[in-house]
Order: C-alpha cells, then sequence, then structure tokens
C-alpha cells in the first residue's frame, strides 16, 4: 500500500463518518477541525450535495463575501442544477463570476430566495433576516473565524448544525477590550466554536487527517508547530511535487533563497539585524527581488496535478500589517511585476498558491508584542504554499523571542491554546534555520 | 502603536517635554465634575484606607479609615462617601429635557447635563467598579430585617451608581467616568513608556516640567524623590500606597489606634490627607490643562449618549429594577460588546474630523489623504434615471492605500458625509475618484455640493458614522448554541423570589468564611 493511497483512504473515512453524523446523526451539531489545505471546501460542498439528496433544504454561513461567493462557485460547478441562492448585502453585490451559473439565485432579501435548495450568506447577513422558518440544517464554514456574538445572532436560523473551520488560523479579534468576560462560556470575542462546545460539550467532534495543499516537506513542520495534539500528514509523498527553474541561479541572496526553497520547499532569507520601521525598506526590497527572480527564471511546478509554470497569479506574498503589504505593492510595481496577490496574513486565510514569499511578523521588530506572536498568524503565513514557502527576515528573532516571553495574563476558565505563539515561533524559526540564506543588500 | 505616536514620542525624548498629540480637547469635561481619589489598604481586597471627594478643588471631604479590618467602620466608610456621592450624582436627575420622536424612538426625556466622575488612573477606575461590586448586592436592614450583617442605608445604591459609572467607563470616548492619565496621554506623547505613564505625578511632569528641568528629569522626581522624612514628595496617586508610608508611618498609627490611645484616629487622618493632596491637586491640574484646548466639534454628541446613559439608569433605579447581575448574560455581553465596538469606530473618526493632528495621523497611516482637487469631469450614471457621478482627481502626496473600488468618504460643510469610489491612480499622487452621494436628487448636484478645482479636500477611507450591526435575539430567545435562555438554571437559587420574566433577581452575596477573619 503506497502512503498516499493510504492517506486517500484516511481522507475518504473521516468524510464518511463525518457525513454519517451530520445526517443521521442524533446530535444538534458536528465539529470538524480541518488543518490547512485538507479539504474543508471540499467537505462543504460535499455535505450540503448529500443533504439536499436526502431532501433537506439547507443555509450555509460563511465569514466574508469572498468565502461565499467561492462556495457557490464551488457548488454550482459540482452540481450545476442545483438551485441555489446568494443571499447579499444591498450594497455588496456577488461576484459576476456567478453569473455564468444559471441555477444561481441572487438576491438581497431572504424571501426571494424561497426557491433554493440552498441558501448561502455571510454571517452578517444572515443576522439581518428574521421571521422565518427555521431551518433544519445548516452549515458554518471558517466556523473557528466567527464570533460567538455572531453564532449569537444566527443560530436562531437553524436547528442544527455542521460546524466546520481550522482551529489554527487566526482568532476572531475585537476592536475593544473584552476582557471582562473572559471565562464566560458565551464571551461574545471568543470563537463561535469554543461557545459551543463549552455549552454541548457532548458534539461529536472529527478531524480532517490529511493536508492536500500543504507538501511532504512542510506538513510535518505546520503539523508540529502548531497542532501539536492533532496532527496531521501530506497527502503527497517527498519527491511527488518538484519546482525547478529554467534559469539558473546567479548566486545572489535572492538566487540563492529561491533555490534552497525549491530543492527543500523552505527558505530563509536573512538581512542584517537591525530594528526598523514596519515597512522595512530593505526587506520589502528583498521581497521584491526574489518574487522578480522567480519569475524571470521561469519556474515550472511538477505536482500530482501535472506541470505548469509558476506565473504571478501562483506567487503569493504575505505580511502581518497593512501598510507593509502597501509597501510590497509599491515595490513589486516599481520592478514591473504585475498579478502577484500580496496581503496580510488575514486576508490570505483560504488561500492556496504555489510559493509564498513572506515578510516575517518579528522582522526588525524592537518587542514581541502579542500581536506578532499570534500562534495562527504564523500558521496562516506558513500553510499557504504548495510548493515552497520563502520567509524574508532580520537576523536577531530567535533573541528577540527569548527577552520577550509571553506575558499575556491567564484568566481564568479560558482554555489555554496550545501551542502558545511564542513556541510556535520558535519551532518555525528552529527549522527555518536549515534553509538560511544570509544576505547583506 | 501608531507611526504618528511612535514620531511623537521621539520628539518628547528629544525636545525633553512632552509633544501634543491633540489641537483639540476630544472628552467631555463637567463645569462642576466630582473628583474621587481613593487609597485602598495593602494586602487587603477592598478593604478602603481613605479618599478625597468633593467638588470643591479647594476644599476635599476627606475620608478616612483608622483600622480598614475593621468591617464597621469599613461600612460607616462607605456610608459616608455615599453622602457625598449620591446627592451630587443626583442633583442631575431632575433637570431634563424633552427629545423629540424619531423613527426608531418615541418622545422621550433626557437629563440636560450629567454628573461626571474623575479619577486619578485606569486602577482607580478599576477600583470604582471594585467598590460597585462589593456593595451592590449588600441589605440594608430595610431591605430586610433578618439581614445579619446590615449596611447603612443608601449603600447599596452607592454601588449600583458606581457600577454604572464603572462599566460606562468601558464605552470608547464616553466621560462619565474619567481617569487624569487617560485624559493627559490621549493628548500627550511623553518620552517615557505607557506603564510610567500610568504615574500621574510623572506624567503630569511630562506635560508642564519645572522651570530649568526636563520632563525625564522632572519625571524621574515625581517618582522617587523622598522628603527628609523617608516619605515620597509625590506620592503613588493610589489606589495602592507607598509601602515605605504603611510601613513606616501607618503601621505604627493604626498601632496606636488599635491600642486606644486618643487622637490617633484624628493622626491617621491627616496622615492619609498628606499622601491624598498631591493626587488631588494633580488631578485638577490635568483638568485645568485640558480646559485650555477648545472642546472637539463631535464632543457634545459623544456626551449626549452619556447623559443618555446616566438618565436610564436613573430610570432603573426609579422603577425598583435590582441592582445589575454579577455576569451579563450571553445577550447583554454581546450588546455591550457590539455597542463599543460602534462605539470604538465612531470615536475613531469624530475625532480625526475634528482635529487636523489626528487626521494627520490617519494621513500618515494610509487611511485618508488631502489634497487639491486638479480635475473635475462631469459625468453620469447608467440606467433609467441617470445621475450625476462627477470625476474628480485629487492631487495628493499622501500614500493612503486603496484597494480596487474603495469607498471614500468627506464631511460636507453642513456636517452630512459625501461617499465616492475609487477608480485609479491616474499618475504619481492623482487620485482619480467618482463621487456618487450627496449631491441632491437633481440632474444638477446641488451647488457647493461637488468639488471644485483648486478646492482642498480630505477623504477618508474609513466610514465617519458607523452603523451598528444586526440586532441580537431576546435574552429569552437565547439560542442552543449559548445555553439557551438566561435564569433556567438560577431560577433554582432564587425559587422563592417571584421571578422577573426577564431580569432574574440575584441573591445577595453568601458569607464565607474569609468574612470572620
Amino acid at each position: 500500500m503506497s502512503p498516499v493511497s493510504d492517506a486517500a483512504r484516511a481522507a475518504g473515512t473521516a468524510t464518511e463518518r463525518i457525513l454519517h453524523d451530520t445526517l443521521h446523526g442524533t446530535h444538534r451539531g458536528v465539529v470538524v477541525d480541518s488543518p490547512p489545505g485538507a479539504g474543508k471546501s471540499t467537505l462543504v460542498v460535499r455535505a450540503a450535495q448529500e443533504l439536499v439528496a436526502a431532501g433537506e433544504s439547507l443555509m450555509v454561513v460563511a465569514q466574508t463575501n469572498a468565502q461565499v461567493d467561492d462556495l457557490v462557485d464551488r457548488l454550482a460547478t459540482a452540481d450545476p442544477g442545483l438551485p441555489i441562492g446568494r443571499l447579499h448585502g444591498s450594497d455588496s453585490p456577488p461576484d459576476p463570476v456567478l453569473d455564468r451559473h444559471e441555477a444561481v439565485l441572487k438576491s438581497a432579501k431572504a424571501a426571494d430566495l424561497a426557491g433554493a435548495k440552498v441558501v448561502i450568506a455571510t454571517a452578517a447577513k444572515w443576522a439581518f433576516v428574521k421571521d422565518v422558518e427555521p431551518w433544519r440544517h445548516a452549515i458554518v464554514d471558517e466556523a473557528y473565524q466567527m464570533r460567538s456574538d455572531a453564532l449569537l445572532q444566527v443560530a436562531g436560523l437553524f436547528e442544527r448544525a455542521l460546524f466546520v473551520g481550522d482551529p489554527g488560523q487566526l482568532d476572531p479579534f475585537s476592536v475593544v477590550g473584552a476582557e471582562q468576560w473572559a471565562g464566560l462560556s458565551y464571551d461574545p470575542s471568543a470563537s463561535a466554536v469554543v461557545t459551543l462546545l463549552a455549552h454541548n460539550p457532548g458534539l461529536p467532534q472529527h478531524r480532517l487527517p490529511v493536508s492536500w495543499r500543504l507538501p511532504a516537506s512542510a506538513a510535518p513542520l505546520v503539523s508540529d508547530a502548531f497542532y501539536p495534539y492533532t496532527p496531521f500528514r501530506s497527502g503527497t509523498g517527498h519527491g511527488d511535487r518538484r519546482l525547478s527553474f529554467g534559469v539558473p541561479g546567479d548566486g545572489s541572496g535572492p538566487d540563492r533563497v529561491v533555490d534552497e526553497a525549491a530543492a527543500s520547499g523552505w527558505g530563509l532569507l536573512e538581512l542584517p539585524a537591525r530594528r526598523t520601521p514596519r515597512t522595512d525598506p530593505e526587506a520589502v526590497r528583498a521581497i521584491a527581488l526574489v518574487v522578480r527572480r522567480l519569475l524571470d527564471r521561469g519556474g515550472v511546478a511538477v505536482s500530482e496535478r501535472g506541470t505548469a509554470p509558476v506565473g504571478p497569479d501562483r506567487i503569493a506574498v504575505g505580511t502581518a500589517h497593512r501598510d507593509q503589504a502597501a509597501a510590497v505593492r509599491a515595490a513589486l510595481a516599481d520592478l514591473g511585476v504585475t498579478g502577484v496577490t500580496v496581503d496580510t496574513a488575514n486576508r490570505l486565510q483560504g488561500r492556496e498558491f504555489d510559493v509564498t514569499v513572506v515578510l516575517h511578523p518579528l522582522s526588525g521588530r524592537p518587542d514581541a508584542t502579542a500581536f506578532h506572536l499570534e500562534t495562527g498568524r504564523l500558521c496562516v503565513l506558513a500553510s499557504r504554499h504548495r510548493h515552497a514557502c520563502i520567509v524574508v527576515c532580520r537576523a536577531g528573532v530567535s533573541e528577540l523571542l527569548d527577552e520577550h516571553p509571553s506575558t499575556e495574563p491567564v484568566q481564568l476558565g479560558v482554555t489555554v491554546k496550545f501551542p502558545d505563539g511564542w513556541e510556535a515561533n520558535h519551532a518555525v524559526l528552529a527549522h527555518l534555520s536549515e534553509h538560511r540564506v544570509t544576505w547583506r543588500p | 502603536m501608531s507611526l504618528i505616536s511612535v514620531l511623537a514620542r521621539a520628539e518628547a525624548m528629544a525636545t525633553g517635554r512632552a509633544t501634543p498629540l491633540a489641537t483639540a480637547r476630544h472628552r467631555h469635561l463637567s463645569d462642576r465634575p466630582l473628583v474621587f481619589v481613593p487609597l485602598t489598604t495593602a494586602g487587603e481586597v477592598g478593604a478602603p484606607l481613605g479618599a478625597l471627594v468633593g467638588t470643591d478643588r479647594d476644599e476635599p471631604r476627606l475620608l478616612a479609615v483608622p483600622q480598614p479590618r475593621d468591617r464597621d467602620l469599613r461600612f460607616a466608610f462607605l456610608a459616608e462617601l455615599a453622602q457625598v456621592v449620591l446627592p451630587y450624582l443626583e442633583s442631575y436627575a431632575d433637570d431634563t429635557e424633552t427629545e423629540p420622536a424619531t423613527r426608531n424612538r418615541e418622545k422621550s426625556e433626557v437629563c440636560a447635563d450629567a454628573p461626571q466622575i474623575v479619577v486619578a488612573n485606569t486602577s482607580a477606575v478599576e477600583y470604582v467598579r471594585l467598590l460597585g461590586r462589593s456593595t451592590r448586592f449588600r441589605r440594608t436592614a430595610e431591605d430586610d430585617p433578618d439581614e445579619p450583617h446590615p449596611v447603612p442605608a443608601r449603600v447599596p445604591l452607592l454601588g449600583r451608581w458606581l457600577t454604572h459609572y464603572g462599566e460606562r467607563a468601558r464605552t470608547p470616548g464616553s466621560a462619565l467616568l474619567l481617569s487624569a492619565t487617560e485624559l493627559l496621554t490621549r493628548h500627550w506623547a511623553t518620552g517615557q513608556s505607557n506603564l510610567e505613564d500610568q504615574h500621574l505625578g510623572a506624567l503630569l511632569a511630562w506635560v508642564e516640567p519645572p522651570e530649568g528641568m526636563t520632563g525625564i528629569e522632572a519625571a524621574r522626581r515625581a517618582e522617587s524623590h523622598r522628603g527628609p522624612d523617608g516619605l515620597l514628595v509625590f506620592p503613588p496617586a493610589g489606589p495602592a500606597t507607598d509601602p515605605v508610608f504603611d510601613n513606616t508611618v501607618l503601621a505604627p498609627a493604626a498601632a496606636r489606634y488599635d491600642a486606644g490611645i486618643t487622637g490617633a484616629g484624628e493622626e491617621i487622618a491627616r496622615l492619609l490627607a498628606g499622601q491624598m493632596r498631591p493626587t488631588w491637586d494633580a488631578v485638577w491640574r490635568s483638568m485645568d490643562l485640558l480646559r485650555e484646548l477648545p472642546e472637539g466639534a463631535h464632543v457634545a454628541d459623544r456626551w449626549k449618549r452619556d447623559r443618555w446613559s446616566y438618565t436610564s439608569h436613573r430610570d432603573r433605579v426609579r422603577a425598583g429594577e435590582p441592582p445589575q447581575p454579577r455576569r451579563d448574560d450571553a445577550v447583554s455581553a454581546a450588546q455591550k460588546l457590539a455597542g463599543r465596538e460602534t462605539a470604538q469606530v465612531r470615536l475613531e473618526a469624530q475625532e480625526a474630523l475634528d482635529d487636523p493632528l489626528v487626521m494627520a495621523g490617519r494621513r500618515l497611516a494610509g487611511e485618508a489623504f488631502a489634497g487639491r482637487v486638479d480635475r473635475v469631469e462631469m459625468a453620469m450614471s447608467e440606467g433609467k434615471v441617470p445621475k450625476p457621478r462627477p470625476l474628480v482627481t485629487v492631487l495628493t502626496q499622501d500614500r493612503p492605500h486603496l484597494d480596487e473600488d474603495a469607498k471614500l468618504y468627506r464631511a460636507l460643510p453642513d456636517g452630512r458625509t459625501q461617499q465616492a469610489r475609487f477608480v485609479e491612480w491616474a499618475g504619481s499622487g492623482a487620485v482619480l475618484l467618482r463621487v456618487v452621494n450627496g449631491m441632491g436628487r437633481g440632474k444638477v448636484p446641488d451647488p457647493g455640493t461637488v468639488p471644485e478645482e483648486g478646492d482642498e479636500v480630505c477623504w477618508t477611507l474609513f466610514e465617519h458614522a458607523p452603523r451598528g450591526g444586526a440586532g441580537l435575539p431576546e435574552p429569552e430567545d437565547t439560542p442552543w448554541t449559548h445555553g439557551g435562555p438566561p435564569g433556567a438554571a438560577a431560577a433554582t437559587v432564587t425559587a422563592d423570589t417571584p421571578t422577573a420574566p426577564v431580569a432574574v433577581t440575584e441573591s445577595p452575596d453568601l458569607a464565607t468564611t474569609e468574612d470572620y477573619l
């Protein structure tokens, strides 16, 4: 039995169990933890199809309009005849991509979508739906990124639900302090799943065990660093994916780190230690150069999906802050690069690329705050790639971490999340240091 | 920390005095605030040691507890505090104005002004909450003749008001309960850390260092300079006391009091007054400094929300409702959080609109841009009834983070907000945008509603008046995911009391073994 078909079988068994509990279980909720790229969207589409096949109609709750559009597109592609309702806000029309699906109805009013078997909207939009007969079933997507108070607003609309999400990604946040409710089971700023499970501890919990996105070089690190108690593995083996370049490296720092990442799946381009403003001009420039060289050298990605060139649409740059993303965009434009996705970790959640270039959240900082140490932020940035991830960072982050242990107060009644960001950062850094290319721009 | 505040701190360090962060005062200051400077006993949570309180800066009322571990003395202190604070709070209750009916609200009554409590620092705000929590569930002899430890009349009512003020202080931009350190740090940046800014004396030293001293020298002196008696010249602003004072002065005095020596109680009161008076003066001095700034244009709007808050609590007290519950239920917690998040966004927008220096910070962060209108080209929308959608090019040196089709907002002279959409960068430093509303109903925009060539304009990427989200369910409709309706479990505890449909009356705090130490 090859490891790959073994992985496929494990994933298949998990999916069958989840669908069984969803369709025939006695509990009001089913929770599914899905590591990065483990087929969460496929599961949602499949569950929706099976529920409809069983004669049910259902509502689907996602967190952002982009996620909703993506789900509608996938579901309509998988089942072109299925009447799907896309409920949207009056000033946020759905993506025109959906126009190609004839069976998709679009409206800002839930009443117009009565004919749809599946109605999909964001949690914020569902919260405005009132005075309707509750749905028998719901699917809540990205449930770990949904806040408890958002679930409170919509939970009256359904009788039972399948909650799907990735516990390792960024936790929901609030722009004001919410410490006064810390430890309460229904802390409104906590994640929807935390509240759900606190009140319904007996709900069945499942886990998707295989990441189809992350290559064999990345899954063990991401699993160990961010999911120490719920390990997963890669769906592909070493050697199943290859990244190669038509143009050989010229020996410069960016080329050497690109070669290292192509060979090992990881690359760390380390700039000299220095305290910098958030939009560190040298680091930003280094990122732009790496991207430029990735494109110029004619990358080709070989994977189980076939052989394809690594174009700008297959590359992403991830940062912690919006101004950093803006600075990288400007630097890329200066080098004549267009079409590369540049965004913050929050906005890259759920996305997938062949190669990612990441500005380390702690690069050049004088301190390590809770924001920069957040486990989910690093996890998102380190788990978007199918082939390779290149991290650009100032030297000295390891010492910085040692100078700033986590100092967040311990709140009674709050489930401690493992691992903490400090530990996860060290784990990732230790691994990256084996793939280090030092460079003085 | 935003880039502009980093800059301001660096500048404060370089110049040796605090740098202004604002050109307007962004918090309401009452004409007759009540200042409250409490001290607490070291090692005994919630045991007040003394307080200066009052509305007259020259004659604070001194309250002192000669032996804080004596619970009778503690409640005598609280009764005395209630005698000062409650008449002040109630003095605003009857002067009302009528608020006309709106779409969402019937005609209603709102208090014309509201009482304002000012304390020294955020720990004191926390202490106000603690006092509220420890007194609002107490029973007086009148409440329950069988109560084994009745408290003086009006103490539970004081607790309810302090709880309300403490809770309201968590709403961003509110001003019912203010702390001097928060007021000062909002308006000035010092060259020290946020933590060091919590020392009111040091903070004031940075804002106005004495002649011939830099902020850093003056702050160090405020923090650690001791007189010949070994005591700090500027004691900590409380509620915690200086340990040296506790050990060398207070402890011997308390021992004399315990031994029954005549005059020992008065001596303790005098010692405490000496520890609190510098803080009392510093709080008033902070307000003086703030009053020198002109009030921001939206401050009155936010103060009105505070007046509503005060009025509604007045009504709850008058209606005989029970004290605020120990813990919020799921729906109340979500409601509060949503309200505060909206208030935070509103506050940030209003402060920027009221103050060019704050707006400069937002511009530097890429969240707004200002510039001169270079070109205006009239265009119409498509559709059955074409509407004006003028294209405006703004030349700016700012670098806003404009996403595709980003929404833009600007304040019109009449106070309304106009919206536009980002079209594209028309060359370096030239933003092309399409104005989409605020131009009247006609085919031709109303005069003055479209920027003209040469106009100086400031567009923001953030909304000016954020809407709240969708409503929440009623508490009795709390869904299964959040534990169902509240009170289902609590009702068993209070089974003998007639249960109100929504608010379950809470039982008083239970006596624990610690109560009889």
